[in-house]
């Protein structure tokens, strides 16, 4: 339905087809743009390219997989092949993907903001992580590194493959990451509109802030480990190396250092995007909302203490290994509170099964299951059986693919109409999601039992008796595979030709849906002064032009 | 944090009012705000960084503690004392800067901002010398390293933590000089006044953190 | 009923004393997540259907949890994750605490291969020969790169790390053979370091035993070496000791530091040594192993090229020997006494 141009005339709004898409058309108005939402956009069409390169590093793998002996290619080109595939997908992608693509987008919108704290420096976020970007991909396509994304020592202080310009760039990309975080946390804490306190806050908002806290605190331990690794490269200075009484598990505790936190760091905007889609899609207010907002600042905190748990098979002491795996329980709780809270939420709501809601019911399966996992692999003594197998591979795809990567279609279904003003064609959306939940089940179920059945990871070939698992694993990716590319087609029709959408189709009563879809550049025509909080559903909020909460 | 003071009822702000007020904040003092804690945001992942190379010189200081003894009685005293003296020195010209330009005393700023500049680059010259002692001492990490003085296990270990922290530690006091060198040029020019002089508190605030690093470099690479 | 769980979530067979207690947990484990993920799965599609929404315009009470209904879902979850981590931390503490019985075996890894050496007894590689019913501690270092060490069917694992030892213990509860997996990536051939642990019924691990000291030669694993011969020496290093003396090597090669024919020995390993052609090289197991195939390929500055090759004089196991005996001839560990192996901590346990 059409908004009507009166009402739109009575706000001041500027006419329907005018926004901050169309504020300025030149490609140096995008280049050189303050507005968060055309950075996030730019942010948005980056990651996505990205999690493409990955997807087919990681179609390669799998196919060789099909076979236990060589097949396809050589050991050399499969060792890159997984190590870009990690590369790619955790620094090129799940890092930055939903803070630097929709948070850069919703956030200020969601606290009634014209802009984050620091435009200039958002601006500045997205070229360093391009800089970056490029230096890896010129890394990938001069042979690229065969260390495994973990780079363990002395391993990749040895190896002859291109690590050098990886090692940059990531170095680099973690810069961005430290921006991004800094201008959330900022924001939050200076621009909030009148009338939204922090217990009125979204509960998106509260998971991208802790998601900041992370990025802030825990970068620059990633950029200090591999500043190491490169000048031992280079250098010879010998800080991880045996032989001048160096320490090759002091590297694993950097590196792990910044890599636990870093998993939360991708799975807390998952959460935070759950939480925003599961109290509009079931029109109703969180069951929690305080344990909601303080678990994500309780898993950025205790997420810190818990990076042991990678070293229970290193040589760690056996009582480091209690203490981590005990302080790993506890990260384990906060999830659960969630999850609890989640579905409480749902309880006698108005459920609504669009597209967002089958992202999240695929959500909660695989975060409890992958979640789960994860406590299990925490109990060291199955840690021994399961360590560096495909077991582990499993957990990690269960809640970075199955938790993050379906948050991030969730939210890029629910906010599609209000960063482009279409829509996308619903029915093609639930068979996506179908295909995608399918396709995930059956890629990393047979892994969990894989690793279960002893199939170490990283391994080119394999023994025999691994086969059937494989190829089941493989046929699952390939369903998968096609779900994304369906999700791709069906979006990129509805950029051009979907159909124009009122202001706020979801009917949802979060801040964002304040302003007109697509909005303009200054987001509000008068900052709003809130009275009611974003999740509340005791009034329903209107399709159409609205801006009084 | 206390929410927004109460804003017009037409969003126009009159923006002759302050060139400095960006539109997206509600009042200049909540944009100083915003810099400072996103400074100090920043300040903490500095921190963050030589947390670690710290973390680095305990494990292996804990595994060699005689070879790292004996190399850091090596280092020359002197230069340690006196880089810490200019160092601690030139934080309080910095200070001294805001204190002048909050009292309207422009080329006094400018003065203390110049003298900070100095110090900084004879904390330079200073580590130059020490770096070209070492050197011809041998003194190197890793493989490089050839002191006859000093032959335990470890000692390599130890310059290669010397040169990586105060390696760092130098890039960190070069940077700090340029943004030094940026916020002098602007206070010349006029840039800052009494009532907005967020850029050399920012500016003061790096270089203090600068600072406060060697503060923990100097006991652990030459006291101890 | 262990059966039919093992055999549902392919694990393999449980072929050491650990492995039943750690599926036993596992299962507990496993199901409780099943079960959880699709109670929870199961009630979002439930709610879905009694809650679904009727009309546009619908809105929802304003409903918030009781604390005792929020504290119990932290509790319960709770106490799972802790009872669970109590059961595992006691199993870790096990596989870390060989009985004071267990009969040592020295490992090595180095890409991309397994090397096993007995105390007293034979090498070999990639094989491992152990007797069932009885615990088996096995001592472990990597020459090169961080490998790990894995039987499947033991559910044992442990990192290999080089410039440190690292110990895992197992007792193999039926006779078999059971493939070991390298399980840290480790480079080209990490998904090829595979090797097999052979469980023997104890008589004939005992017959192998002998047969390998008698040195003859339809049981050895590989071709005899001079080790095979000697009396049973406790250590690398002594081993290592004896064949230099044997071979000569010291005849030309002083061990304190005095000038002779070749190098010193003394402080070598680690030295950055001058050749004659000008560069510098790292004296490592490398550097050495290679003076003795092809003592022509670097000649140190001052010395003549007047060294022969033992390229088919000396097996792998004999070169690592020797190797191992010129590390420790370093002047600030010079000992006065006899020299004592590698400081194992004593084996305690139940």
């Amino acid at each position: 339905m059409r908004q009507s141009e009166e009402d739109r005339e009575k706000l001041g709004a500027p006419p329907a087809n005018e926004s901050y898409l169309t504020d300025g058309t030149t490609v140096m108005s995008w280049l050189n743009t303050r507005d968060h939402k055309r950075v996030g956009v730019m942010f948005l069409v980056a990651v996505v390219f990205f999690l493409f390169v990955g997807g087919v590093f990681a179609l390669a793998i799998r196919a060789k997989l099909l076979y236990p002996g060589p097949f396809l290619f050589d050991a050399l080109t499969y060792n890159r092949l997984f190590t870009l595939h990690g590369v790619t997908m955790i620094f090129l992608f799940m890092i930055p993907a939903i803070p630097s693509a929709f948070g850069n987008f919703v956030l200020p919108l969601m606290i009634g903001a014209r802009d984050v704290a620091f435009p200039r420096l958002n601006l500045a976020s997205f070229y360093v992580y391009l800089a970056g970007a490029v230096l890896a991909v010129w890394a990938m396509v001069h042979g690229g590194a065969d260390t495994g994304w973990t780079f363990y020592t002395p391993y990749s202080t040895t190896t002859p493959t291109t690590l050098f310009p990886l090692l940059l760039g990531i170095f680099i990309i973690g810069f961005s990451s430290i921006m991004t975080g800094i201008n959330f946390i900022v924001s939050v804490h200076t621009l909030r509109a009148p009338g939204i306190g922090w217990m009125r806050l979204p509960l998106f908002v509260w998971g991208i802030y802790a998601t900041s806290i992370i990025q802030v605190l825990a970068t620059p331990v990633l950029g200090l480990t591999v500043l190491l690794v490169a000048l031992e490269r280079v250098l010879h200075f010998g800080i991880f190396d045996p032989a001048r009484g160096g320490d090759p598990v002091l590297f694993q505790h950097f590196f792990w250092f910044y890599s636990h936190p870093a998993v939360y760091i991708m799975v807390l905007p998952g959460m935070a995007v759950i939480s925003e889609c599961v109290a509009t899609f079931s029109r109703k207010n969180p069951f929690g909302y305080k344990a909601i907002a303080f678990s994500s600042l309780g898993i950025a905190f205790v997420g810190f203490f818990t990076w042991g748990h990678h070293l229970f098979v290193a040589g760690q002491s056996v009582f480091d290994n209690g203490v981590f795996g005990v302080l790993s329980m506890f990260v384990g709780i906060f999830t659960a509170v969630k999850v609890f809270n989640w579905v409480g939420t749902m309880y006698r709501g108005a459920i609504s099964f669009k597209t967002p809601f089958a992202y999240i019911c695929g959500f909660l399966f695989f975060l409890v299951f992958g979640g789960m996992t994860g406590i299990a692999v925490a109990t060291v003594a199955l840690d021994v059986h399961w360590h560096d197998t495909y077991f582990v591979v499993a957990h990690f795809h269960f809640i970075m693919v199955g938790a993050t990567i379906m948050a991030f279609l969730a939210g890029l279904h629910y906010w599609f109409p209000k960063m482009f003003g279409r829509t996308y064609h619903e029915g093609w959306g639930l068979v996506a999601a179908s295909l995608i939940i399918l396709g995930f089940n059956a890629t990393f179920i047979p892994q969990f039992l894989l690793g279960n059945n002893g199939m170490p990871r990283r391994y080119y070939q394999y023994p025999e008796h691994f086969q059937a698992l494989n190829v089941a694993s493989t046929a699952g990716a390939t369903l998968l595979g096609f779900g994304f590319l369906i999700i791709f087609i069906y979006l990129v029709i509805a950029l051009r030709w979907g159909q124009r959408c009122e202001q706020n189709p979801w009917r949802s009563k979060g801040f964002e849906w304040l302003t007109p879809s697509p909005p303009p550049t200054h987001n509000f025509d008068q900052i709003p002064r809130i009275t009611q909080d974003p999740h509340d559903y005791r009034t329903h909020a209107p399709s159409g032009v609205y801006s009084d909460v | 944090m206390s929410e927004a003071a109460a804003l017009p009822p037409r969003e126009h702000r009159a923006h002759g009012a302050d060139p400095h007020l960006a539109h997206h904040f509600s009042s200049l003092e909540r944009q100083v705000d915003a810099s400072r804690l996103g400074m100090w945001l920043f300040l903490s992942t500095e921190v963050l960084l030589f947390t670690g190379l710290f973390t680095g010189y305990a494990v292996y200081r804990y595994s060699f503690p005689a070879a790292f003894a004996a190399s850091a009685r090596t280092s020359e005293i002197w230069a340690g004392t006196l880089n810490t003296a200019v160092l601690i020195t030139s934080s309080l010209t910095v200070a001294l800067a805001i204190h002048f330009v909050r009292a309207g005393r422009q080329r006094a700023a400018v003065v203390c901002l110049a003298i900070t500049l100095f110090f900084a680059l004879a904390f330079l010259g200073i580590k130059a010398i020490e770096y070209t002692a070492h050197f011809h001492e041998h003194q190197l990490p890793g493989r490089y390293y050839r002191f006859e003085s000093v032959r335990l296990p470890g000692a390599e270990m130890y310059w290669a933590l010397y040169f990586l922290m105060t390696g760092l530690h130098g890039l960190h006091v070069l940077i700090g000089m340029t943004v030094l060198g940026v916020i002098a040029w602007r206070t010349a020019h006029g840039y800052y006044s009494a009532r907005y002089y967020v850029g050399i508190e920012l500016a003061g605030l790096y270089w203090h953190l600068v600072d406060l690093i060697w503060i923990f470099l100097y006991p652990l690479l030459y006291l101890i | 009923m262990n059966e039919t769980l093992r055999r549902f979530l392919f694990l393999p067979d449980q072929a050491s004393t650990f492995a039943l207690e750690v599926d036993h947990l596992h299962y507990f484990v496993i199901l409780t997540t099943f079960v959880m993920s699709t109670a929870v799965g199961l009630t979002a599609i439930l709610f879905f259907i009694l809650y679904r929404r009727r009309s546009e315009s619908q809105t929802t009470p304003h409903i918030e949890p009781a604390l005792m209904l929020e504290a119990t879902f932290v509790i319960v979850p709770l106490a799972f994750f802790l009872l669970w981590w109590v059961i595992g931390y006691r199993i870790s503490i096990q596989l870390a605490t060989p009985p004071a019985d267990a009969m040592d075996v020295y490992v090595q890894g180095k890409k991309w291969m397994w090397k096993f050496a007995y105390p007293g007894g034979p090498n070999s590689v990639n094989v491992l020969r152990v007797p069932s019913g009885h615990p088996v501690r096995l001592l472990m270092t990597s020459r090169d790169v961080i490998h790990s060490f894995y039987v499947p069917e033991f559910r044992v694992k442990q990192d290999v790390i080089p410039g440190r030892y690292s110990q895992i213990w197992f007792n193999a509860t039926a006779p078999g053979r059971y493939q070991i997996l390298c399980a840290e990536y480790c480079g080209a051939g990490h998904s090829i370091m595979r090797g097999e642990v052979i469980v023997l019924k104890p008589e004939e691990y005992e017959d192998w035993v002998s047969a390998q000291h008698r040195g003859l030669a339809t049981k050895q694993d590989g071709p005899p070496t001079a080790l095979d011969f000697a009396p049973p020496l406790g250590n690398l290093v002594d081993q290592g000791r004896r064949l230099a003396t044997e071979q000569g090597c010291v005849k030309c090669h002083s061990i304190d530091g005095s000038q002779h024919i070749g190098p010193t020995w003394l402080d070598l390993y680690g030295r950055h040594e001058r050749l004659d052609d000008g560069r510098i090289v790292t004296v490592d197991e490398g550097y050495i192993t290679e003076s003795m195939m092809d003592p022509f390929a670097k000649i140190v500055d001052g010395f003549k090229p007047v060294m022969p090759s033992f390229a088919n004089k000396l097996a792998g196991p004999e070169v690592a020997a020797i190797v191992e005996y010129i590390k420790s001839l370093q002047s600030d560990a010079v000992r006065t006494g006899p020299s004592e192996g590698p400081a194992y901590a004593p084996v305690r346990g139940r």
